[in-house]
């Protein structure tokens, strides 16, 4: 299994590291495990961790990352985890240059895992509890038995992108105390204190007095509704309110527990691919790099940095936008001034001279995800310096084609792309639906219908948790459309929305 | 060593089989898959592998990308992941994961499924075969070999660490030291000879829909065949009143008029086993197709004899498919049912249309031999 380093790369190690704390990178102590390609496609496949709970889509994941390796299309170059200590591994069959712009991009993201502010609440030690994860799931298999084990992970696994990717640590549960404020608003509705009798009607008009019992009447109704308010974590809702067994219920907390430790991986890769590969570009140019290794750097580089017309690479889009933000700080290139500067060539040569740059960019790289990060700093200019464009499908002429370079609509998209990571939006509404314990849940349409044949399928794996018919609330063609799954059959019926 | 993922990785082989295996037959029936066939694997798509979510239709979304172009200019075909719209109260989609399942695994399944029993082997005589398999680089080897550009990157490197690369004119000249080469081994394969002789009425009568049925029930046979057997050549044989050997490509579509001379393919076929196919050294499977429309009684008895005197002594098994033509099936195959039917290296099959290749591969492979 892996090697630690040998002599040689512990050397170049030693270097790297040091490059990079002199250049201000804060990270976890960083291990590096060198593996082979076989390994690596391994680890891979488990999502970078050494153990998993056992699951056939780990072998799929695996065979596809093996031929790819073996057909030469595709090679892994980096791989990191979030931990501390971060674990990174090398491919032993790497050539030195190699192993020196993993380890610098290595620690590109072991300092963006420490500081960003996505990262804060995430499970440090997921190294140890993805290794307990997997024992309780072998000791449910050898208890349970592997097909109903595998098919409750399948059925769970269906739903695991049914949290709440924005705030993981808020708990919406009703909390004890409110019950007690409830007891208060049952009781009768009196007005207020009236010390003299014949000013009653007064300080407490009966138009008062019924709009009170109203209010709370109202409040009784929504208690009685539950959850009280649409729940975005549909698993954590599942897991306090289904009927599961203990081993179900066990399994689900596992896969919602994961789903949680990957969703800020998932809200920053603009940012933290682009970090790593500023980072590594810096760190191999300004100081690892030897002249025999220059080609080599920028096939391997180049390599990463490729962009193809139909797809948005983060690593490209990233470290562009890490340079334009440290060259606009830099330069001075923000504020009010420059805001309302309309003058072409004022700010085509404007340069204050701040230096402010890789200050600026440290700063937000702890403040910003994804989201926010494009939304402050891709500018107009960005976007046609970096020939961004909106394309969709043409249904007339059957093919992909670009739509639009305006910069407004570009922006809209990516961040309509990186909204809920690119997921649509599910809530949970009633989980007493049509008053028959039926479960209800909403999706909260954004202009971009539901893919039809997967909502059915997985509201037959949330209907099979739930184990009462299950429907959703969705609009295809600007219709609003319920489909409901009974645990036999799929119906679907016109509403109004 | 063993990694921890092989567990993981062939449940997921487990599961795929299974989803092959309970599809088989609807395979079996498809044409496509044959032109989805590599060299020693074929991809088979397989339905609901992954697993669902919900998630947007992917033509729905569009994206961002990056690039050069106008607006309105078509995305290259690939560019964009493919992927599949929605409509509401449409059935399946077609989101399918295409596995690729090498023919040897294939043939296993089949056999399975099919409950065919192996064959068994007249001849047993190794005959070993070298194959050369190109594992590495070395430093040395023929010039034809030469791996041009391991060997231009090597000339850069020097050339830049030298001080002599000029960015201005940049030439790059590899001295012999620069120089790269593949390199192999050989590797030694036993192997057991089969030949498979294919025959096909080409006669009018034959459609595109009759050569579309020979067409796939020949690649199961080819398959299970080369599971059994490592070494496998296949002779191709059309006829309507005279019969030539042609290769693969034409065999399947060539359409001739004229009338069918059964006898002109048998005596070719014959002839060819006779100079090639040494009984010693080959295991030998002739399969004819044809519509059953022979052009007289008279060459029907010549088949006959030909077929008990020449042809069956000599091979693991003769195989006659009959396939339905709109012009009606012939006389044929009752001639030979009456004539050789019982002899035990004969399989007759009618192939009435592509739902009838999966019971008919039975008839062919199931004496086992």
């Amino acid at each position: 299994m892996p090697k630690s380093l040998t002599p040689p790369l512990r050397t170049l190690k030693e270097e790297i590291e040091g490059h990079a704390r002199e250049f201000g990178l804060d990270f976890f102590d960083t291990r590096f495990e060198v593996v082979s390609y076989d390994e690596l496609n391994m680890v891979a496949a488990y999502g970078g961790f050494p153990t998993r709970y056992p699951h056939w889509r780990w072998g799929m994941e695996y065979e596809q990352l093996s031929k790819g390796y073996e057909y030469g299309l595709s090679k892994i170059y980096e791989l990191v985890i979030n931990n501390d200590p971060c674990y990174a591994y090398l491919l032993e069959s790497n050539s030195d240059v190699d192993q020196k712009l993993v380890m610098a991009h290595v620690y590109g993201h072991c300092d963006f895992f420490k500081n960003n502010f996505s990262f804060r609440h995430t499970n440090r030690r997921m190294i140890d509890d993805m290794a307990n994860h997997a024992t309780r799931v072998r000791r449910w298999v050898d208890k349970i038995g592997v097909e109903k084990v595998e098919d409750f992970i399948d059925r769970t696994l269906s739903l695991e992108n049914l949290i709440d990717q924005h705030a993981p640590h808020i708990r919406r549960n009703p909390d004890p105390r409110r019950a007690e404020d409830e007891m208060k608003s049952n009781e009768r509705v009196e007005g207020f204190k009236v010390d003299r009798e014949y000013m009653r009607g007064f300080i407490n008009p009966s138009e008062f007095l019924d709009s009170q019992k109203k209010r709370v009447e109202d409040e009784k109704q929504k208690s009685k509704k539950f959850p009280e308010r649409p729940q975005r974590d549909v698993l954590q809702f599942l897991l306090e309110n289904a009927p599961l067994e203990p081993w179900e219920a066990d399994i689900l907390a596992i896969i919602r527990d994961e789903a949680y430790y990957f969703a800020p991986q998932g809200q920053t890769k603009i940012m933290n691919e682009g970090w790593a590969s500023y980072w590594h570009s810096t760190i191999m140019t300004r100081r690892a790099l030897k002249d025999d290794e220059v080609i080599d750097y920028a096939d391997r580089h180049s390599g990463t940095m490729g962009t193809r017309p139909g797809s948005l690479n983060p690593y490209k889009l990233g470290i562009e936008l890490w340079r334009d933000i440290e060259d606009r700080w830099n330069k001075g290139r923000f504020g009010k001034e420059w805001d309302e500067c309309d003058d072409l060539r004022a700010r085509r040569s404007w340069d204050k001279k701040t230096g402010l740059g890789r200050e600026k960019i440290f700063e937000v790289r702890k403040h910003y995800n994804d989201i926010t990060f494009i939304d402050t700093f891709l500018t107009a200019e960005f976007a046609i310096e970096q020939k961004l464009f909106v394309y969709g499908f043409n249904d007339k002429r059957n093919s992909w084609e670009i739509l639009d370079r305006e910069f407004r609509k570009v922006k809209n998209k990516l961040l309509q792309q990186l909204t809920n990571f690119g997921q649509p939006i599910i809530e949970v509404v009633d989980g007493n639906h049509e008053n028959r314990g039926e479960l209800l849940i909403a999706h909260k349409h954004d202009g971009q219908d539901l893919k039809g044949d997967y909502a059915r399928e997985t509201l037959r794996n949330v209907q099979s948790l739930w184990r009462r018919p299950t429907s959703i609330i969705t609009r295809y063609d600007n219709k609003g459309v319920l489909l409901r799954f009974d645990g036999q059959n799929h119906t679907e019926k016109k509403i109004d929305l | 060593m063993s990694l921890r993922i092989h567990q993981d990785h062939s449940r997921f082989k487990q599961i795929v089989r299974g989803k092959i295996k309970s599809n088989l037959r609807k395979y079996v029936q498809k044409g496509e898959m044959i032109g989805k066939k590599g060299k020693d694997t074929i991809s088979i798509p397989i339905p609901f592998i992954d697993i669902p979510h919900f998630k947007y239709g992917h033509k729905e979304q569009g994206g961002v990308g990056q690039g050069d172009g106008e607006v309105g200019q078509q995305l290259s075909p690939g560019a964009v992941q493919p992927g599949d719209g929605h409509q509401a109260g449409q059935g399946e989609g077609d989101h399918t994961l295409e596995v690729d399942v090498t023919l040897d695994e294939l043939a296993q399944i089949l056999g399975e499924e099919l409950r065919l029993p192996n064959i068994e082997r007249r001849h047993n005589e190794k005959i070993v075969t070298q194959k050369i398999k190109y594992t590495g680089v070395n430093t040395t080897g023929p010039e034809s070999l030469r791996h041009f550009k391991r060997t231009y990157k090597q000339a850069l490197r020097r050339q830049i660490a030298m001080g002599t690369y000029d960015p201005a004119r940049p030439v790059i000249i590899p001295t012999r030291e620069d120089r790269r080469y593949r390199s192999y081994k050989l590797q030694e394969l036993p192997e057991t000879n089969a030949v498979i002789i294919y025959m096909m009425d080409v006669s009018g009568s034959m459609g595109d829909e009759q050569k579309e049925i020979v067409r796939i029930e020949s690649f199961w046979l080819d398959t299970w065949l080369r599971h059994q057997y490592k070494g496998l050549e296949s002779r191709y044989i059309i006829h309507d009143a005279v019969a030539r050997e042609v290769d693969r490509d034409t065999f399947f579509h060539t359409r001739e008029s004229g009338g069918t001379m059964i006898s002109s393919a048998y005596k070719l076929c014959r002839d060819i086993i006779k100079a090639d196919y040494p009984k010693s050294a080959w295991n030998v499977y002739p399969f004819h197709f044809s519509d059953g429309d022979n052009w007289s009684a008279d060459d029907t008895r010549q088949c006959i004899e030909m077929l008990r005197e020449d042809i069956l002594p000599g091979v693991n098994q003769f195989a006659y498919g009959q396939v339905e033509s709109p012009y009606g099936s012939g006389q044929f195959i009752k001639d030979l049912r009456e004539a050789v039917g019982d002899s035990n290296n004969v399989a007759l099959s009618e192939i009435a249309d592509k739902d009838a290749i999966y019971p008919s591969i039975k008839d062919f492979l199931g004496k086992g031999r």
